[in-house]
């Protein structure tokens, strides 16, 4: 609201700036003709400059005879006449009043109203200031991260966690190479095979690009529920005209994801898009009706990978409480309260992580994982 | 918010300027002075937006606003301040927001010269001002909106283009630019002139502190360039005939014509049609300039983003104005009064002469930059014409220009004496010669054109010199009388002198660069390598990290017949966020010369690639260029009333002392 007043008083100042000329007609004295006393004060320098000795007396005559001339010339060619009173006069000032009362403000509102973006005029300063502290501490680590792996390029690990922070920065091309370094120094697994391809579509602004898919196919081979990897290939499939296998691959994905899996909603709707019919949302267990049905024991596999991997390389409080909820919905409650209480292990220095686990203990009534 | 206003204010400026441009000039014609004085307070009020909006962009920058895109394209948080204070004009579109303000700054100043300038040539020169103001507004506002927002903002920007963090951009496009739109004010009033039909030795004397003063800025501002591309680029050259230099040395030869021939219109009230083209010309150029470099013509670190849509916008402005201008100039040229006359023998023939050289001088450069760009067109092939072309061109004109210099400097007024002159320039011609006799002798075997190089620029000094001796000297009265004398001569006479000095220390300079030496090899730490009576040994290779880059530092130490000089460092640089590699220079200046290394490959086997030159004097280039615009800022703050006083025919030659 106050930026519209501030705009505001702008748009009246620019216009005063015009107006406020015309109002002052009384103001404005007759000039003396700015010729003639040119010539006058030019004929008085000759004098001082012939009394100060820098002139000779004949030249001093001679530029005085010339400037004596060009005066005379310039009195000869002056009208005199200003028109600044009459009606005419009178007519002319409020043709421009009105002219610029009304020019300046469409025309400015016109353009910034086109080029603009008044929507952002009330966005709050201070949440902006907040996030650029962040960004600050953000960009400091980061900086840290680059320096050690400019020494240490083998570090897969690094390269691990400094991709994802790359893609929120916006630095997509350095994302894939992160993820290339961590492929290539911890091994093809199907999370980083497929988030390696994901970037790769995200650089290229959505197109699953042959050396994407190739990734992506590279990590259904090693885990063929992977979520990620099998939605991205049914988008190449659609994107290379084949509607028909990219409905098949959708279905599928949807069919083999628990119900409450976040990505669900999207697979859902891509399939509403394709005009393919879109399954009811089932138990995740149930497994009943899909397609290709994931038996018990994939689950079971599934979790215990992700257990395993939890427990040698640690991982994220996201992934802990997916294993937890995993656990749970598996109705294995002590393995549940046991995950939660690694993860609080594991996750001891970050404030954040602890609450995330706690709340999820908490949803999912695992209190005893309280400490 | 603040973004949002600026962004506002310039949409404000668009509207104000329009007034600006219509107002005063129906005042004007109808001879009425209350919507004439519309046009100050208005160029005040334009100024006061551009100010704020270009305000607003620096503090975009400065506080890192990454929901503004142009500072997400063009800065990083961890930049240093300067570069994200000066990495808003360091992109196309904060640049064209610089270029506008000074445009809207220089209105101002004419605004504010209420006592000097008549209303009515304020009224017009004012409204072709926001003519000019108007076409680039609209210009910056459609294809080059420096307030683009994005939202969400990036967490991060893109970072400056290495090449550019570099103190030189702090100072190199503002000078430039000063120069630049400081033409755009001679063309004003040369429109304002041919709108109201009259021109006269007033005008010239209001016309010619503005264009002395852009020239000054320009003079400066590419001497800056030169200097910038030589440390930075670490090839050692400091003008290589590109077309972006020459589109910076086609106005400036364009307005040193200009200023000469002011010069003449004010104290002989002639040359007036020719002055006026003159001024429409350079300003022309100087927008052809920024056609050349900014619409992508042409490939180079000042193209920034290149955008068709921009470059043929530029080409509308171009056509708008050249052609505007010129047809104007057609129509009202034959209806101005020409001036007095003259003998082909006087200051002002040689002013005359200087000015065919100038600018046959100026069409060599421009045929020589856009004919290969014309001829790609045309036919698609692609030629390059290099420094060879200008050697062959450029040289066989400039050369005669600048041996004449102090011969027409020391003519009269209206008639002059040839022989009388070259009398007095007699002692030197003699140390002249003896100069260049005892260089040839002392660099027996060297390259030949240097001693004759050198030989021209001591002449320059010294004939520019010897107007100053000739005018308070005399036998009778002894040194302190002809110093008290030539303390009190004008500050023109002291200008032009010191201007003219300053080409004969650039000539020198650039004269010397042929006593250059260079060496080239691949070094271990230890090795040394060899250019001329310097020596650089190799001491360490030593990697180093910085807030947004990281490189690789080869420390030399420099030695002269086995004693050492001090240590070199040169580096090659890799910016993280573009992932551009650049090589700084290291230099130690010696004197007036300058020991130069750049750091090349460095080899697996641990050999760094080194090219080491000595470069005699090449510090007289710029420092001459600086001493010529010194001699136009002295020469700017004589504001006496000026007349030229002719000799009179029967005057003794040696009397004939021309007059300031």
């Amino acid at each position: 609201m106050v930026i519209w007043i501030i705009l505001l008083v702008m748009t009246a100042l620019a216009v005063m700036a015009v107006l406020w000329p015309l109002s002052r007609h009384r103001a404005i004295a007759v000039q003396v003709d700015p010729d003639t006393q040119f010539y006058r004060e030019q004929i008085a320098e000759i004098e001082r400059d012939l009394k100060r000795g820098a002139l000779m007396p004949a030249e001093a005559e001679a530029a005085k005879a010339e400037a004596g001339r060009r005066l005379l010339r310039a009195t000869g060619t002056h009208s005199g006449e200003t028109a600044a009173v009459g009606e005419p006069a009178l007519r002319r000032r409020r043709a421009v009043s009105a002219f610029a009362l009304s020019a300046i403000p469409i025309l400015a509102l016109a353009v910034y109203g086109a080029y603009g973006s008044p929507h952002l005029l009330t966005h709050p300063p201070t949440a902006q200031v907040r996030q650029q502290t962040e960004q600050l501490d953000l960009m400091r680590a980061v900086a840290q991260i680059e320096s050690h792996l400019a020494q240490n390029p083998q570090d897969g690990r690094g390269w691990e966690v400094v991709a994802p922070v790359y893609i929120r920065m916006g630095r997509l091309d350095d994302a894939a190479k992160a993820y290339e370094a961590a492929i290539r120094h911890l091994g093809p697994e199907p999370d980083r095979l497929a988030n390696y391809g994901e970037v790769l579509v995200l650089a290229k602004n959505g197109l699953v690009s042959a050396e994407a898919q190739a990734a992506f196919e590279q990590a259904v081979k090693l885990d063929r529920t992977s979520p990620k990897a099998r939605y991205y290939l049914a988008r190449a499939a659609e994107q290379d005209g084949q509607v028909e296998k990219a409905k098949a691959g959708y279905s599928e994905l949807l069919a083999m994801s628990p119900a409450d899996a976040p990505w669900t909603a999207v697979v859902r709707q891509e399939l509403t898009r394709l005009g393919a019919p879109v399954p009811e949302p089932q138990p995740a267990l149930a497994g009943q009706g899909g397609a290709p049905q994931i038996g018990a024991e994939d689950i079971a596999r599934m979790v215990s990978g992700l257990a395993s991997r939890l427990e040698a390389q640690g991982g994220t409080a996201e992934e802990w409480v997916r294993l937890m909820r995993s656990y749970a919905v598996l109705g294995q409650r002590d393995k549940a309260i046991e995950a939660a209480k690694r993860a609080r292990q594991a996750l001891a220095q970050d404030e954040k992580a602890l609450e995330t686990i706690d709340t999820m203990a908490r949803e999912l009534k695992l209190t005893d994982a309280q400490p | 918010m603040l973004v949002e206003a600026g962004h506002f204010a310039l949409a404000l400026a668009l509207g104000l300027s329009l007034i600006q441009f219509v107002v005063p000039l129906w005042g004007a014609r109808s001879n009425d002075p209350v919507l004439m004085a519309v046009a100050p307070t208005t160029a005040l009020a334009v100024l006061g937006c551009i100010a704020f909006a270009f305000f607003a962009l620096t503090v975009a920058y400065v506080t890192s606003d990454f929901s503004v895109l142009n500072v997400v394209e063009n800065s990083h948080s961890t930049k240093p301040m300067i570069y994200k204070i000066s990495g808003v004009w360091g992109n196309h579109e904060g640049s064209m927001l610089l270029w506008v303000l000074i445009l809207a700054l220089f209105g101002g100043v004419v605004a504010l010269a209420k006592s000097s300038v008549p209303a009515r040539l304020q009224a017009n020169t004012l409204a072709v001002q926001a003519a000019i103001t108007i076409a680039f507004l609209l210009f910056i506002l459609t294809t080059s909106n420096p307030f683009t927002r994005v939202i969400p903002a990036p967490a991060e920007g893109q970072d400056l283009n290495p090449l550019l963090q570099d103190p030189g951009l702090a100072i190199h496009p503002p000078l430039l630019y000063i120069g630049y739109v400081g033409f755009s004010i001679s063309f004003a009033f040369a429109c304002a002139a041919l709108i109201d039909g009259r021109i006269d030795a007033v005008w010239a004397r209001i016309v010619r502190p503005w264009t002395l003063g852009a020239w000054a800025f320009l003079t400066l501002g590419i001497a800056m360039g030169s200097y910038w591309a030589y440390y930075e680029l670490g090839w050692g050259g400091w003008w290589f005939w590109d077309p972006v230099e020459n589109a910076s040395l086609m106005p400036w030869l364009a307005g040193t014509a200009l200023m000469h021939s002011t010069v003449v219109m004010e104290k002989r009230d002639a040359l007036k049609v020719w002055t006026i083209l003159l001024a429409i010309l350079t300003f022309s150029l100087s927008l052809l300039g920024t056609f050349l470099v900014r619409s992508g013509v042409l490939t180079s670190v000042h193209s920034f983003a290149v955008d068709p849509a921009r470059g043929s916008f530029i080409l509308g402005i171009l056509i708008i104005f050249i052609g505007g201008s010129l047809a104007l100039f057609a129509w009202r040229a034959p209806m101005l009064r020409q001036g007095g006359l003259f003998a082909p023998v006087s200051r002002e023939g040689a002013l005359v002469l200087n000015n065919l050289f100038l600018a046959t001088a100026c069409a060599t450069v421009f045929v020589g930059t856009l004919y290969p760009l014309a001829l790609e067109v045309m036919t698609g092939e692609k030629i390059s014409v290099g420094a060879p072309f200008f050697n062959a061109t450029f040289l066989p004109l400039i050369v005669p220009l600048l041996l004449l210099l102090p011969l027409g400097q020391t003519l009269a007024w209206k008639r002059g004496n040839l022989l009388g002159t070259a009398q007095r320039l007699y002692a030197v011609f003699g140390i002249v010669l003896l100069a260049t006799m005892a260089l040839l002798a002392f660099r027996h075997g060297g390259p030949v054109a240097a001693p004759l190089g050198i030989g021209l620029g001591v002449y320059l000094v010294l004939g520019s010199l010897n107007e100053i001796v000739t005018r308070s000297w005399s036998k009778e009265k002894g040194l302190s009388m002809a110093w008290r004398k030539a303390a009190g001569l004008p500050r023109s006479t002291w200008g032009t002198f010191i201007a003219h000095a300053g080409v004969g220390l650039t000539v020198i300079g650039i004269a010397a660069t042929a006593w250059g030496v260079e060496g080239l090899g691949s070094l271990k730490v230890g090795e040394s390598l060899r250019a001329g009576a310097y020596e650089a040994r190799l001491e360490r290779v030593t990697p180093r990290v910085e807030a947004n880059y990281r490189e690789d530092v080869a420390v030399l130490t420099v030695l002269r017949d086995g004693r050492e000089m001090g240590t070199l460092e040169t580096m090659k640089r890799l910016y993280v966020t573009r992932g551009m590699p650049t090589t700084e220079a290291g230099i130690m200046t010696i004197g007036l010369g300058q020991v130069y290394a750049s750091v090349g490959e460095m080899q697996p086997d641990g050999s760094v690639g080194i090219r080491l030159y000595h470069k005699p004097l090449v510090l007289l280039i710029w420092i001459g260029s600086v001493v010529m615009a010194l001699g136009g800022g002295i020469s700017l703050t004589d504001r006496r009333l000026r007349i030229g006083a002719p000799a009179r025919a029967k005057a003794a030659p040696v009397a004939a002392v021309p007059a300031e």
